[in-house]
């Protein structure tokens, strides 16, 4: 089980395995010297956090031992934590303001992410705040794509705009925009196929889709939201800041927190690329969705298995 | 791409750091150390294997003699490389036939690896192979999954068992086996559902599957973009289910792919294929050395040292070197070096695979190889005795030199004149002592 579902199956048991964790770093250290420096800075590493965003913050936490004359070995890690969290914090998602409906929720990503079954979840998420949601099928290519979402849409109980696999993604999105306005739907969510950041026609039609909604739908709320693996290395900032490029990104789904990988390449995409996760994502099942909780993250870092 | 120039750089430097040094030190290997382990890190690497590769790599740089070394950063880069290489693998894995078919392979891996494009892809590079395969459905959890199995058969025409109403993925894959030996297959790729290698309940499946269909190969199929996290996916996969190889997927993808190093270093499978699109026929057998080359972002530096070292003769160098602190830099030697460096191919076309250097930067910089030609030619119409002395070259001589190489006075004045500096410079290297000659590699030729 990952940190998590155990978060959702007892908090108690999270702080001791927290605390735990940070006791066996700083255990056998009765100075605050180098090596416990080493030992946080792996923990970090190990996170995917990057080397450079690592040697950044422990540069910064070295800064605050010196200021704040921390002796106590034990004080560091927490120090530590508060660095952290303070980077996420600062830059927190907010929601833009309302708008004309239809809200538009466009979700990008590159391939096997989780952008459909994140698309599940968001949907029923606004399905059971008495909203109405409209999903459009996107993911024109992918074999049985479309079968994918329509699944996800009738579990959410949104409604289910598509046309056939082949199709021009742009199309389909200009339908589902006619169709939402048509039927005064509150969410538009739109699914779009899996991309590699890399492909040059692939982010363009991304880009046309974009601007499909933009000059149909000039006085509604868009949202463009990337799905990113939690288990993706530095590799993740390449993909945000190319979606960024096409696209610009407001926010970031980071998905399969429910496994071992702890997803730290966000904090290279907070410092570099200043978007913010909005959403995490825990397994499989369509209310394994969550706000991104900035403090429980961090936490999590230096939780031990 | 930024990234990639970064890295690119780090290893010139890594070559330049080591390159004027008269000795180089265990501290300097330590440093350079350092630098590749960052390198590595950025790539995804592991950091535990990172760790053991970096120790591996010194000891080997220690134990040979790379610190004695003329060219000590091209060395350390090159036994990185080759480490790595062998680490990869070394050399193409092959996938391997039952004797008795049908011979079955099982697909397995995380969420949204790739598992099912790459069963397509595979089923479709045994057909080539002169295979009937048999694709089976037995991710029964994701919503369209085995749909999605279905049209990837239907786009190739090739058959896919599924039993859409069976919950039973154990069951279903058995079935197929009964189907494929009915029907003639003799091969069959059982494609499972994506799952947490924490879930246990799931991994135990994978186990139940295996003992069922003894497949011939399991497959691991990892996405390439993976980070830190690949050992503890590989580690679980590979000690409660039993891998027999890896299919790494998405390298189409920009990523350095250090994760191919992790699951290699933990499993000690090799990984057999690289899925590189969308298109069903994009897959290739994985080649160790490129990956390595990949994962260090090298770009072509490797075939610059090797095209460096082929044509650089070590031996001969020293031999230079004793000479010209004996006698000094005269024209043959300067012959002999404009020898070498054509040896190793158009100088442009060199100066375009060292790392960093873009080609825009390329564009303002022809080397003109006609000019060297006739630097050549214009030593060529000397005799020996001006060659070892140019300064018994006078008015007459010149003229003569000229009208011999097909050039004009001008040119001969030019390259004496270049000549001069460079052995001033030789002069300058020689007095500062033990730098002697691998100074001269820096040496700019007048051209
Ligand atoms: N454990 C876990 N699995 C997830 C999560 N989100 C998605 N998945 C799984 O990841 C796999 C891929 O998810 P999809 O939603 O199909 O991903 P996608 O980005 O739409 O994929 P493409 O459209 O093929 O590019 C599926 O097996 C999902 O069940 C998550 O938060 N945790
Ligand atoms: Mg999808």
């Amino acid at each position: 089980m990952g940190f998590f579902k155990k978060l959702k199956t007892g908090l108690s048991k999270t702080k001791e395995n927290l605390f735990g964790r940070i006791n066996k770093v700083v255990k056998g250290f009765s100075k605050v010297d180098e090596d416990l420096m080493e030992e946080l800075e792996e923990i970090l590493i190990s996170a995917d956090v990057g080397v450079v965003t690592t040697m950044e913050i422990m540069d910064e936490l070295r800064d605050h031992i010196k200021t704040k004359k921390i002796k106590d070995p034990e004080k560091v890690p927490v120090e530590l934590m508060e660095i952290l969290k303070g980077l996420l914090t600062e830059k927190k998602y907010i929601d833009k303001p309302e708008q004309e409906k239809p809200n538009v929720i466009l979700i990008t990503g590159v391939n096997g992410a989780g952008k459909t079954t994140s698309i599940g979840k968001i949907s029923r998420l606004m399905t059971e705040r008495g909203k109405k949601v409209m999903i459009a099928a996107g993911d024109t290519f992918r074999a049985a794509a479309i079968e994918q979402l329509e699944i996800w849409a009738k579990r959410a109980k949104a409604d289910f705009i598509h046309q056939r696999e082949g199709s021009d993604p742009a199309a389909v999105i200009y339908d589902a925009i006619m169709a939402a306005k048509a039927r005064n739907a509150d969410y538009l969510i739109c699914d779009t196929a899996g991309r590699l950041h890399n492909k040059k026609n692939l982010m363009m039609e991304m880009n046309k889709i974009f601007r499909v909604i933009m000059k149909e739908l000039p006085d509604s709320r868009v949202e463009t939201l990337l799905v990113i693996d939690a288990t993706t290395g530095q590799n993740a900032v390449n993909q945000a800041e190319e979606f960024s490029r096409s696209i610009g990104v407001d926010g970031i789904i980071l998905t399969k927190l429910d496994g071992t990988a702890k997803g730290g390449i966000i904090f290279s995409i907070y410092k570099q690329l200043n978007i913010p996760v909005k959403y995490i994502g825990v397994g499989e099942q369509i209310d394994d969705l969550e706000d991104f909780d900035e403090e429980m993250f961090v936490n999590a870092l230096f939780e031990s298995e | 791409m930024a990234v990639f120039e970064g890295l690119s750089t780090k290893l010139q430097d890594i070559v330049k750091k080591l390159k004027g040094k008269a000795r180089v030190t265990e501290k300097d290997l330590k440093e350079v150390m350092r630098d590749i382990r960052m390198a590595l890190l950025e790539a995804d690497v592991n950091y535990k294997v990172v760790k053991e590769f970096t120790n591996t790599v010194t000891e080997r740089a220690l134990g040979s003699d790379v610190l004695e070394s003329l060219t000590p950063g091209q060395q350390v880069i090159k036994i990185v490389n080759e480490e790595m290489t062998s680490l990869l693998g070394g050399t193409v894995s092959k996938l391997t036939y039952s004797p008795k078919p049908p011979t079955v392979y099982m697909l397995v891996g995380l969420q949204g690896a790739g598992k099912t494009t790459a069963c397509g892809k595979l089923s479709n590079l045994l057909r080539k192979d002169g295979k009937k395969p048999l694709m089976v459905a037995c991710d029964i959890y994701r919503p369209a999954a085995i749909k999605q199995l279905q049209v990837v058969g239907k786009q190739l025409d090739i058959p896919v068992y599924a039993e859409e109403d069976n919950k039973n993925a154990v069951n279903i894959a058995n079935n197929a086996i009964k189907y494929a030996q009915k029907g003639g297959f003799d091969t069959v790729l059982v494609d499972t559902a994506g799952r947490l290698h924490v879930n246990e309940e799931l991994m135990q499946e994978l186990q139940d599957i295996k003992s069922k269909v003894k497949p011939m190969e399991v497959l691991l199929v990892v996405d390439a973009m993976t980070g830190q996290d690949a050992v503890n996916v590989a580690q679980s996969f590979s000690e409660e289910v039993g891998i027999d190889g890896v299919i790494l997927t998405k390298l189409d993808g920009d990523t350095r792919g250090g994760a191919a190093l992790t699951v290699k270093s933990v499993t000690g499978k090799p990984i057999k294929f690289a899925s590189v699109g969308e298109k069903l026929n994009d897959i290739e057998p994985f080649y160790p050395d490129r990956m390595a080359s990949r994962i260090l972002g090298m770009g072509d530096v490797l075939s610059l040292i090797e095209k460096a070292q082929e044509s650089f003769d070590e031996q001969k160098a020293l031999e230079l070197e004793k000479k010209i602190r004996a006698k000094g830099f005269d024209l043959n030697d300067f012959l002999d070096q404009m020898e070498e460096m054509k040896k190793m191919g158009p100088l442009d076309q060199l100066l375009g695979m060292i790392p960093g250097m873009n080609a825009k930067a390329l564009q303002g910089l022809s080397v003109d190889e006609k000019k060297l030609d006739r630097i050549k030619a214009i030593i060529r119409s000397m005799t020996m005795k001006e060659r070892s002395n140019p300064n018994i070259i006078d008015a007459s001589r010149k003229k003569r030199i000229a009208s011999g190489s097909g050039t004009g006075v001008q040119d001969v004045n030019r390259l004496l004149k270049d000549f001069e500096q460079i052995n001033k410079m030789m002069k300058m290297m020689n007095q500062k002592g033990k730098k002697g000659f691998k100074g001269m590699k820096n040496m700019q030729f007048p051209f």
